[in-house]
C-alpha cells in the first residue's frame, strides 16, 4: 500500500478531482479583507511620505511673523540699515577708487610689478623662503594672504552646496515615524534599515572592486608625494588635494556610501575641513603679525632642497591639500546622494 | 654600436605606438556603433601608450624616471580596461538598438555587469 499523504486533500490534485467528482468545492481561505487592509496600509503610507513634502508652517506663526516686521521700531531700524549700507558701499568705493590715482601708470617702466616685484621673486625667492619650486614660494609666502581667500573660496563653496543640497538619510517625517516606531518595538535591524537607503549602495562591479582596491592606494600616496613635494616640484595642495578626493570618490564609487563611512564621515569631515582652515589661518595670522612688526620668524627655513625645509610652507600645503580633497568629496557626495 | 642600436629599437617602438594611435584614431571616427568605437579608443589607452612610454624607458635607460614611466604604464593598463569595461555595460544597459548592432545571447543576460 502506498504511502497516504497527510495534506492529500489540499494538494491541486485532490481538488482537481474532487471539482471532477462534483463534491463540495474545497475550501480556500478567504484573503480579501487581509488584500483590502494591505492596499489601505499602502495607500497611507504613501500619503504620510508625500504629506512630509507637503508640511506647511503653522499659519499663525506667519502671521506673528509678519506683524512682528511690521511694527515701527523694527521699519525705522529697517531704513536706517539700508542708508548706512549705502553710505558704506559708496565710501569703500570711493577710497578703493582714490587709491588707483597713487598707483603708477599702466605698462610704465618704472613701476615696481614691471622689474623690482619679478626680479625679486626669481632671484632671491629660495634664499627668503626656502623654496625650491618659485611658484609655491610665490603663493604661498608673498602672496600668502591671497591664497588664504582661495582657500576660504573653496570653504563657503562647500558651505553653500551644504546649505542648498544637504538632506539627511531619514528625516521627513514618515521615515521618523518609521523608525521611532521600529525603535520602541526594539527591532534595531529595521531601525538601521530605515535611516539607510540602499538605492545608494548598490553592490558595485566586482572587476572595479579589485581594481580599486590595487589602485586607490596609489592614487592617495601619490596625492601625498604631491602635497609633500609641493616646495620641492610642481605641485603643492591644490593639486595634491584634487588627487586625494579623486582617490576618495574612486573608492566610494566601487564599495559604496556605506564602507566610506568607516573612515570619512560627516564628523571627520568637518573636523577636518574647519580645522585645516583654522590652522591656516593661525598660521597666516602670524606671518602677518611678524611681517607687519618686523619681527624674524623663529620656525627656521632649513636647507634648501630638504623635504623637512621652506619653514611653514609643507604645513600650509598640507592643510590646503585636506581642505580641497574634503571639498571635492562633498560636492560629489552631496551632488549624489544628498549627504555624506 | 650599443648606443645606436639603443636609439633604433627605442625609435620603432615609440613609431609603433604612434602608428597605433592613428589607427585607432580612425576606427574611433569611422565606426558607427558605441561598442566597437570603445573598442578603438581603448586601444590608444593600452596599446599605443604601452608602446610610446617603452620606446621612452628604452631611450632614457634603466633609471628613476624610467621607473616612473613604469608605474604610469601600470596605472593605465589597471585603469584604463576597467573604466571601458563599465563604459560598456552602461551601454549595454541603455542601448536600445542593441540586437541591430550586435549578437546578444539571452534576454536575461543582457543585464551583463550590472545583474544585481
Amino acid at each position: 500500500m502506498s504511502r497516504i499523504r497527510k495534506d492529500y486533500e489540499k494538494s491541486r490534485r485532490a481538488r482537481f478531482l474532487s471539482f471532477v467528482r462534483g463534491d463540495d468545492p474545497v475550501v480556500t481561505p478567504d484573503r480579501t479583507e487581509e488584500w483590502k487592509r494591505k492596499v489601505e496600509e499602502r495607500a497611507e503610507s504613501d500619503r504620510l511620505e508625500n504629506a512630509s513634502y507637503l508640511e506647511l508652517p503653522d499659519i499663525d506663526l506667519q502671521a506673528r511673523e509678519r506683524e512682528r516686521i511690521n511694527t515701527k521700531g523694527v521699519r525705522v531700524f529697517r531704513r536706517i540699515y539700508y542708508v548706512l549700507a549705502l553710505v558704506m558701499c559708496f565710501l569703500i568705493a570711493g577710497m578703493l577708487i582714490l587709491n588707483i590715482a597713487y598707483m603708477p601708470e599702466f605698462g610704465s617702466a618704472t613701476a615696481p610689478t614691471d622689474n623690482e616685484v619679478a626680479e625679486r621673486y626669481l632671484e632671491k625667492g629660495g634664499e627668503e623662503t626656502g623654496v625650491v619650486n618659485a611658484v609655491t614660494g610665490m603663493i604661498l609666502q608673498y602672496r600668502a594672504f591671497d591664497t588664504f581667500g582661495e582657500t576660504n573660496v573653496l570653504f563657503i563653496g562647500a558651505c553653500t552646496v551644504i546649505i542648498l543640497l544637504l538632506h539627511r538619510e531619514g528625516e521627513n517625517a514618515a521615515n521618523r515615524r518609521r523608525k521611532k516606531e521600529a525603535e520602541e518595538a526594539g527591532d534595531t535591524a529595521e531601525s538601521d534599515r530605515v535611516t539607510f537607503s540602499p538605492e545608494y549602495d548598490r553592490r558595485g562591479d566586482i572587476i572595479l572592486q579589485k581594481i580599486a582596491s590595487l589602485v586607490v592606494p596609489m592614487i592617495f600616496l601619490f596625492g601625498l608625494y604631491i602635497l609633500l613635494n609641493g616646495h620641492l616640484s610642481p605641485g603643492g595642495g591644490f593639486s595634491g588635494g584634487a588627487v586625494l578626493g579623486a582617490g576618495l570618490i574612486l573608492y566610494n564609487q566601487a564599495f559604496g556610501f556605506r564602507r566610506t563611512e568607516r573612515f570619512f564621515d560627516e564628523k571627520i569631515y568637518d573636523v577636518l575641513k574647519v580645522g585645516s582652515l583654522c590652522l591656516y589661518a593661525m598660521i597666516i595670522g602670524y606671518y602677518l603679525f611678524t611681517g607687519a612688526n618686523g619681527i624674524a620668524s623663529i620656525v627656521p627655513l632649513g636647507r634648501l632642497g630638504d623635504i623637512l625645509s621652506s619653514g611653514l610652507i609643507l604645513p600650509i600645503n598640507l592643510l590646503v591639500g585636506v581642505e580641497v580633497a574634503c571639498t571635492m568629496y562633498a560636492f560629489y557626495a552631496l551632488f549624489r546622494k544628498g549627504s555624506f | 654600436m650599443m648606443e645606436w642600436l639603443r636609439f633604433i629599437v627605442g625609435g620603432l617602438c615609440i613609431l609603433t605606438g604612434v602608428v597605433t594611435a592613428c589607427i585607432a584614431l580612425y576606427g574611433l571616427f569611422k565606426f558607427r556603433f558605441a561598442l566597437n568605437r570603445m573598442q578603438a579608443a581603448a586601444m590608444t589607452d593600452t596599446l599605443s601608450i604601452l608602446l610610446v612610454l617603452l620606446g621612452l624607458i628604452i631611450l632614457r635607460g634603466f633609471s628613476f624616471d624610467a621607473l616612473k614611466l613604469l608605474l604610469i604604464i601600470l596605472f593605465f593598463w589597471f585603469a584604463s580596461p576597467v573604466s571601458s569595461h563599465l563604459l560598456a555595460g552602461l551601454e549595454v544597459e541603455i542601448s536600445d538598438r542593441l540586437k541591430d548592432n550586435c549578437e546578444v545571447e539571452s534576454e536575461d543576460r543582457k543585464g551583463g555587469a550590472h545583474a544585481d
